[in-house]
């Protein structure tokens, strides 16, 4: 039986009646019902305030966390009947703030999952090139660094750099433009949207940054307090009517100029 | 005291000092590399598992507070590991230094940024890849701060070994205070502090060295 992703396989990702709460005394729920289907090649965003539950819902989707009741289908298969090792080779994870290995050199962290796969070292080195360039950082300056010699922007470009390094065919992505600065971040942005066309992975994007939602998303799901309260195309997104999305869609608004 | 006796004390008997110098850093040697393959193994096993930590930090901590003339009596009696001698002095070392390296193995190994290892699960790098690759080399600094602290206190505590007849530079202190002899109480103290001095130095300069900013 092959048990690893396939980029084969449909890259469906399908949420059936979820639910998580923490295992302790309070037993608090943290996703609570949410059912979702996310089709091969479509861009999710999960929007929503922080403490809503997103991150939660992307770690169980790689199965590090597990639901509590209703299942997650990775390529029609329950997260719980995966090798959580095979499952999260074929995930690609960036995060905020990178999460690069202090102790690895940029080449050395974009080509880790390629490495624990035991592909041989030139075909390591001719991706570590590829995908140094894909995220426009020149390799011949920077993979020798270590992540301490690079600015917050350089660091993101790595931390997508090596999700995307073992060619994954699903993209988890919390946050990953949230700790950089308002310029930077809408030059990562603008470069993503356009790799992500390119790229024809099925990915789960999490912010809570409307405009980014409205940049890069295929669909949004607008989340609250663990519970899905919208899911709509971006136009259509801005049009609903849920005070949920009124409060999301009333930060848009605001005047340049305009003093509180 | 007189600094010209004590000079000449000293040139006089360097071939005995230096030997027992030796002798001290053999004995420091062996427990230290004891001490090492007892105190990080643990330490890397204890990050998983919170009642063995408890227990092993504890235990560990009760033998530091055991004064050394006390613990090297203890031993004595005990078959197998006590006795008069070297062996005996040993043990009692490798529990001293315990501590130290046993406690910064474990919050090396604890103390790493959390991003770091939720990516390095998130990769797909199973427990013991997390372990070797990522928080093992991350905490290889503290380790060895660990490991420095410890030297430094066995070259001081085995000072004390010579008193249930280990040898070492203990013996010239010993002998020194009984026959009220400064020359030879600093035949030994003056060796024992060069060689913590450099123990501290040369240990310091790796640590640096293995630093992960
Ligand atoms: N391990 C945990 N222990 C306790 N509370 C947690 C834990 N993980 C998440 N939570 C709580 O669950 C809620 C949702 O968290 P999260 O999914 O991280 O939200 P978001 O990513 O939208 O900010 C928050 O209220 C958070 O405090
Ligand atoms: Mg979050």
């Amino acid at each position: 039986m092959n048990t690893k992703i396939s980029p084969a396989a449909t890259n469906r990702i399908e949420f059936r009646d979820v639910s998580f709460h923490i295992n302790d005394i309070l037993k608090r729920l943290i996703v609570s019902q949410v059912s979702l289907e996310i089709p091969h090649g479509e861009t999710l965003v999960l929007l929503g305030r922080s403490g809503s539950g997103k991150t939660t819902l992307l770690k169980l989707i790689n199965g590090m966390l597990l639901p509590t009741k209703g299942e997650i289908l990775v390529q029609d298969r329950p997260t719980t009947s995966w090798d959580p090792i095979r499952l999260r080779r074929g995930i690609g994870y960036v995060i905020q703030e990178a999460g690069l290995f202090p102790h690895f050199t940029v080449a050395e962290n974009v080509g880790l999952v390629p490495s624990l796969e035991s592909w041989d070292a030139a075909r390591i080195a001719g991706r570590v090139d590829e995908m140094l360039h894909l995220v426009g950082l020149d390799p011949r300056e920077f993979a020798h660094r270590h992540p301490r010699e690079l600015s917050g922007g350089q660091r993101q470009r790595v931390g997508v750099a090596r999700a995307l390094a073992a060619d994954p065919p699903i993209l988890l992505m919390d946050e990953p433009f949230g700790a950089l600065d308002p310029v930077t971040r809408a030059e990562l942005q603008r470069e993503f949207s356009a790799l992500v066309h390119r790229l024809g992975k099925t990915i789960v994007f999490v912010t809570h940054d409307l405009r980014e939602a409205l940049l890069l998303a295929s669909r949004i799901v607008l989340l609250e307090a663990g519970h899905i309260v919208a899911s709509a195309a971006p136009q259509e997104f801005l049009r609903l009517e849920h005070p949920e999305v009124r409060a999301f869609t009333s930060s848009l608004t605001v005047m340049p100029g305009a003093s509180a | 005291m007189n600094p010209q006796t004590t000079w000449s004390f000293f040139m006089d008997h360097r071939d005995e000092i230096l030997g027992a110098t030796l002798d001290h850093l053999t004995l420091v040697i062996i427990a230290m590399i004891i001490a090492i393959f007892i105190g990080v193994p643990l330490g890397m096993f204890i990050v998983q598992r919170p009642a063995l930590r408890t227990i092993a930090l504890g235990a560990a901590s009760i033998f530091q507070t055991i004064p050394s003339l006390a613990l090297f009596g203890f031993l004595i009696p005990i078959p197998f590991i006590g006795g008069i001698g070297k062996r005996t002095a040993i043990v009692a070392l490798v529990l001293y230094a315990l501590l130290p390296i046993l406690r910064n193995t474990y919050v090396g190994l604890t103390g790493i940024d959390p991003a770091v290892l939720e990516a390095a699960e998130a990769m797909g790098m199973t427990r013991a890849q997390i372990l070797f690759r990522v928080r093992f080399p991350l905490a290889l600094a503290v380790i060895l701060a660990g490991i420095r602290t410890a030297t430094i206190i066995t070259i001081g505590v085995a000072t004390i070994a010579a008193a249930i007849g280990a040898g070492g530079l203990g013996t010239f202190i010993f002998r020194g205070v009984a026959l009220v002899s400064d020359s030879l109480i600093l035949a030994g103290a003056i060796p024992s502090a060069v060689l913590a001095l450099l123990a501290d130095f040369l240990l310091g300069l790796l640590e640096r060295r293995l630093k992960v900013s």
